[in-house]
């Protein structure tokens, strides 16, 4: 079995994927859980709490997005392989 | 299922014009919404029917939203966010109806969308404040900050554009899989699934959108 260009292509986008959805993962669970003690705590700011969640959890899921990105070019629109 | 998720499938041609299924689905939208809220408020009365009142109440809700997230008075920037709001809830539930296909799920809507968003932030910040004093902004804490200001303007349209199309690219693609794997019954979670992802990444695209205007407008501290 010889590797070529496409098999990289593909295991550099599935790496891409994999590694990329750690950190905002972990960085997602996080807020939501900070955003849980807070709503608990005060249940009636939980509106504001929640939008500006939403807002935060849209800025940190970019990365995994941008990530995406990544494996979409190399697995539809590589410019190595065509 | 096509090729790729980055090519559309051409239903039709218009002269040099190629049309996709995407485009079809959006002008169904667009009929529709157009025909619901003309019919609707076609004879708007002050004590109101039940699909006027509906209408208003969708109305008055957005409105709320946008009042408190952006702290002023709603009125002017209701028009775009509303439809906005609107437009991405059924073009994203669109994806439930058979034989459609969800214009959000491929690049060229996403991007037009977020670059209505990225134009709409300049136009009204320069009239909220005056272009002297909207330009001043991205000198605002040191200007060495300059590169970095308009950096962040370009991958926040970016990364707007690319989250919705990559999540409703992504969820069709699950189902097309799925689909493709196992048949009849295993894709229906998956589509309930949808359908609030849909709901959500509507959302959030206005509320990202009313809060780059409110940062413009200078009423919003943010990124």
């Amino acid at each position: 079995m010889n590797i070529d260009l496409h098999m990289l292509s593909i295991i550099g986008a599935a790496a891409t994927v994999s590694f990329g959805a750690i950190g905002p993962a972990l960085a997602e669970g996080r807020a939501i859980a900070a955003a849980m003690d807070a709503i608990a705590r005060q249940p009636e700011s939980a509106g504001t709490l929640s939008r500006t969640l939403f807002v935060g959890l849209a800025m940190i899921e970019t990365m995994a997005i941008y990530c995406l990105v990544i494996a979409l070019l190399l697995l539809y629109a590589n410019p190595f392989t065509g | 299922m096509e090729a790729t998720p980055l090519s559309p499938e051409i239903l039709f041609l218009i002269g040099p014009v190629p049309i996709s299924r995407p485009v079809v689905t959006t002008w169904i939208i667009m009929a529709i919404l157009t025909a619901t809220s003309w019919l609707g408020l076609r004879r708007a009365q002050v004590h109101a029917g039940y699909v006027q009142s509906a209408l208003e109440i969708v109305v008055e809700t957005l409105a709320a939203q946008i009042r408190d997230i952006i702290g002023k008075a709603p009125w002017p920037y209701l028009p775009l966010l509303g439809t906005l709001f609107i437009f991405l809830a059924v073009a994203n539930l669109s994806a439930v109806v058979p034989g459609a296909q969800p214009p959000t799920g491929h690049l060229e809507t996403p991007a037009a969308l977020a670059a209505i968003v990225f134009f709409s932030v300049h136009y009204f910040g320069i009239r909220a404040r005056g272009f002297g004093n909207y330009a001043r902004r991205y000198l605002k804490p040191n200007p060495l900050m300059l590169p970095l200001n308009i950096l962040s303007e370009i991958t926040r349209t970016f990364a707007l554009m690319v989250r919705l199309f990559g999540n409703m690219m992504s969820h069709e693609l699950v189902i097309a899989i799925v689909v493709l794997l196992s048949g009849l019954l295993l894709p229906i979670p998956f589509m309930l699934l949808g359908i609030l992802i849909g709901i959500i990444q509507a959302y959030i695209f206005t509320v990202l959108a009313a809060v780059f205007i409110g940062a413009g407008v200078g009423s919003v501290e943010t990124t």
